[in-house]
């Protein structure tokens, strides 16, 4: 009994002294990092499933289920019918049928890097993917690229992850600010003219800051001036106390950098100020939200209508891989897709056409055959993952508010396709080393 | 000046809902001697007396229409609002009045919650610490909120002030200013007459009636109120009943101001309870200053003019003026002697 005890104490002491990102099981033991051994291979889905993005994890859960099931070769196909690489055969991965674990990243990054720590080391996850946010997206992918696994990012805007902080073992298929400044720049400059006063309320953390610098560079280059940047509290719910000092600034324009519920709550309180129907030197007063989210903008109801933002991708889109896409997932779940759904569903089959291609589960080799892949037919026009840095690059949209919705999915209207060219930047820009990749043996 | 007048006329509405759900954890804490944690839930459940309320009235009579298809090629859904095929126009107010018609729907709902919570759980702490009760308030606020999520998702639901609220009123028109200059959203000058009218009812009825008076009496001295033969629990039990409707009315009215989701409780509680204490524990009066006073610093913190002298004062604005009081006045701006001092 007190052997027992003393070996349970035992136990618990080293369990507190682990440090968090250490890994200690079987994990390590062979070639690299939970390499399969039996007939299937596991995925990590990392997604939101509490907390404030939770609907967000929920369709990006919904997305890679049904990637997992056209991949082993169940429902219509989807998007692989139009993906330019035909490496993938609705068998499964080189010879291994596709299973998953899901993990939660309640939007902390403690927490998800918790729950990819469990999925690698647990349930001999190969591949840990998905996440609402930029700072998990950075922590998880730091903890995969120590641990020898691939991360396949999910929404993640951020410059930063594929910028200071990229990893070898890290892949971006979701745009950055950087491309959101660049697509938006032109057509607000159309939309608004060149001499407009902009001002900025700003999400205090990482994301943020990338968001409002990104877009400040890029108006300022078309002769906005910016009146004033204000960084707000996230999840500060009441904005109202940030918005009436810019009733009578003498700005036009009005960029709110939030996202999730902050961009409902602020953007629902600067309707509610007046601020879309105001009019300021003579010119109608104007709001920009550069990241869009259909799901978060359902949440915002009819104050979307006529307001700029970006976004990776759109239910409504034409081409043969979205239509693929929306008729896959709406005939299993009943609604259209959103842009989280979307970059999941791309990552999952990516990262699993890369391991066909490589013929190993190795990240280095399923690296290799990622870093400067070029294909098409996932919704987004021609598309590289540049070498570079591991981020995609690829059409940005540019969307409004609809005026007139014939449903509550139909929120936004696609106004411009922002060709790559227009969007795309020197790697070194932004900085970071990717480093070499690590195979965990 | 004009970005003065704006920013107090801010605190007002703020302050408005501080008040409200201060009020009711007063009233809770001065008559059951409960420091009940899950008063901001109470706050979210209201909001959501409005959704379902409009989800109600807006239950939708769908039929498929075999010519057009959606994007994934099932027949199109054509919606629409029972009450409006029914009612015609009038069914179509009643969706456009929905917040406010939703307080009538709040008050019972609310005064059965809190009657429930009160006997279900929180009578059998009365004699246990404050330590525990706010464990096991706090516990049961957060019950509330994932059951909210599980049945409403995440995401926040827009709930519309009804269109004649939806402008702008010029209030500086009023007062001398040039007109456009002191312009205020129309709904959040309403929400604070409400929260005027609400408090000065909550006053009223403590005041002015016999039943209030049993309260008022008991909260000076309990035993004695006993003594005289008069049933306090089960009237503190209708208190309890009361400062749930309170909170509730204050979360119905605030949900144009701010789409609710399941977390919004949380986000107030923090700061009514700071506004309580500020106020002084157990006083009415002083917690309803305390929640305007708040909410005023909090709008002038927010100010550039200000943030540029004190970065970041906007963010802590509330616990530096709580640590100033209460360093001044450890009772708080009018607490009572004895009060949580044994």
């Amino acid at each position: 009994m007190v052997r027992r005890t003393y070996a349970r104490w035992c136990g618990r002491r080293g369990a507190e002294r682990t440090p968090p990102t250490r890994f200690t099981s079987q994990a390590w033991a062979a070639g690299y990092t939970n390499e399969p051994k039996g007939g299937t291979v596991t995925l990590g889905f990392n997604v939101p499933q509490t907390g404030a993005y939770a609907d967000e994890g929920a369709d990006e859960l919904r997305a890679y289920q049904l990637a997992v099931e056209h991949i082993n070769g169940g429902g219509d196909g989807g998007m692989l019918n139009t993906f330019t690489s035909k490496a993938l055969k609705g068998d499964g991965v080189n010879g291994k049928k596709v299973v998953f674990v899901t993990g939660d990243t309640q939007t902390k990054s403690d927490a998800a890097r918790a729950s990819a720590k469990r999925m690698i080391e647990k349930d001999g996850a190969i591949m840990i993917t998905g996440g609402s946010s930029s700072g998990v997206a950075i922590a998880v992918q730091g903890l995969c690229q120590d641990a020898g696994v691939i991360f396949m990012a999910g929404l993640t805007h951020s410059n930063d992850t594929t910028g200071k902080d990229k990893r070898a073992n890290g892949f971006r298929h979701f745009f950055n600010t950087e491309m959101s400044g660049a697509a938006l720049g032109p057509v607000l400059k159309n939309a608004f003219g060149s001499e407009r006063a902009a001002y900025h309320l700003t999400a205090d953390y990482t994301w943020g800051w990338s968001q409002e610098g990104s877009i400040k560079k890029y108006t300022e280059q078309l002769g906005w001036q910016t009146t004033a940047a204000v960084r707000t509290p996230l999840g500060a719910g009441d904005f109202s106390q940030y918005i009436t000092p810019v009733l009578n600034s003498g700005a036009d324009v009005l960029v709110l950098n939030h996202y999730g519920r902050d961009m409902v709550n602020s953007l629902t309180q600067a309707v509610q100020f007046g601020l879309r129907d105001k009019q300021v030197n003579g010119r109608d007063f104007a709001i920009v939200v550069p990241l869009y989210s259909r799901l978060m903008a359902q949440g915002a109801g009819e104050n979307v209508k006529g307001i700029f933002g970006s976004t990776n991708w759109h239910w409504s889109l034409q081409d043969a891989g979205s239509k693929a896409f929306v008729k896959s997932f709406g005939t299993k779940y009943g609604f259209p897709p959103s842009q989280a759904a979307h970059t999941t569903y791309c990552q999952a089959l990516l990262y699993a056409d890369a391991c066909q291609r490589a013929g190993t589960f190795r990240p280095s080799g399923v690296g290799a055959a990622l870093a400067g892949f070029k294909f098409d037919g996932l919704g987004n026009g021609p598309t590289e993952y540049r070498a570079a840095d591991h981020q995609c690059f690829k059409d940005v949209l540019v969307v409004k508010g609809k005026e007139k919705p014939t449903s509550k999915f139909d929120v936004l209207e696609v106004v411009e396709v922002t060709p790559r060219a227009q969007v795309e930047y020197p790697a070194s820009m932004l900085g970071g080393e990717l480093g070499p990749y690590n195979d965990g043996a | 000046m004009d970005a003065i007048l704006l920013q107090v006329l801010n605190g007002l509405d703020k302050g408005g809902a501080y008040a409200l759900i201060a009020l009711g954890l007063t009233i809770i804490f001065g008559t059951l001697g409960v420091v009940n944690f899950a008063h901001g839930a109470l706050f979210m459940l209201g909001a959501f007396c409005a959704v379902s309320f409009k989800s109600l009235i807006s239950l939708e009579k769908v039929t498929l229409d075999p010519t057009q298809k959606t994007a994934w090629g099932t027949p199109l859904e054509i919606r629409e609002a029972y009450v409006e095929s029914w009612f015609g126009d009038a069914g179509t107010l009643l969706i456009n009045y929905s917040v406010p018609v939703s307080l009538l729907l709040a008050i019972p709902t609310m005064l059965l919650i809190g009657i429930a919570m009160e006997r279900g759980l929180i009578r059998f702490f009365y004699k246990r610490p404050h330590a525990e009760q706010i464990l096991v308030t706090f516990g049961l606020a957060i019950v509330l909120q994932e059951i909210v999520k599980s049945v409403f998702g995440a995401n926040p639901i827009p709930q519309p002030a009804p269109d004649v609220a939806k402008g702008m009123i010029d209030f500086g028109v009023a007062i001398g200013f040039d007109a456009g200059n002191v312009v205020y959203p129309a709904w959040r000058l309403i929400y604070f007459l409400f929260s005027i009218s609400i408090v000065g009812a909550v006053f009223a009825f403590l005041r002015f009636t016999s039943f209030g008076m049993v309260v008022r009496a008991g909260m000076a001295d309990r035993e004695t109120v006993g003594l005289l033969g008069i049933d306090i629990d089960r009237r503190f039990t209708i208190v309890f009943g009361i400062a749930a409707i309170v909170a509730g009315l204050a979360g119905v009215m605030y949900t144009p101001i701010l789409s609710p989701d399941y977390h919004m409780g949380m986000d107030f509680l923090v700061l009514s309870f700071v506004v309580v204490v500020v106020g002084g524990m157990g006083s009415l009066p002083g917690a309803v200053a305390a929640g305007f006073l708040l909410g005023i610093l909090q709008s002038f913190a927010s100010m550039n003019e200000v943030k540029a002298i004190l970065p970041g004062i906007d963010q802590i604005v509330i616990y530096l003026i709580a640590v100033i009081i209460l360093l001044v006045r450890p009772r708080g701006l009018m607490g009572r002697k004895g009060v949580m001092e044994h």
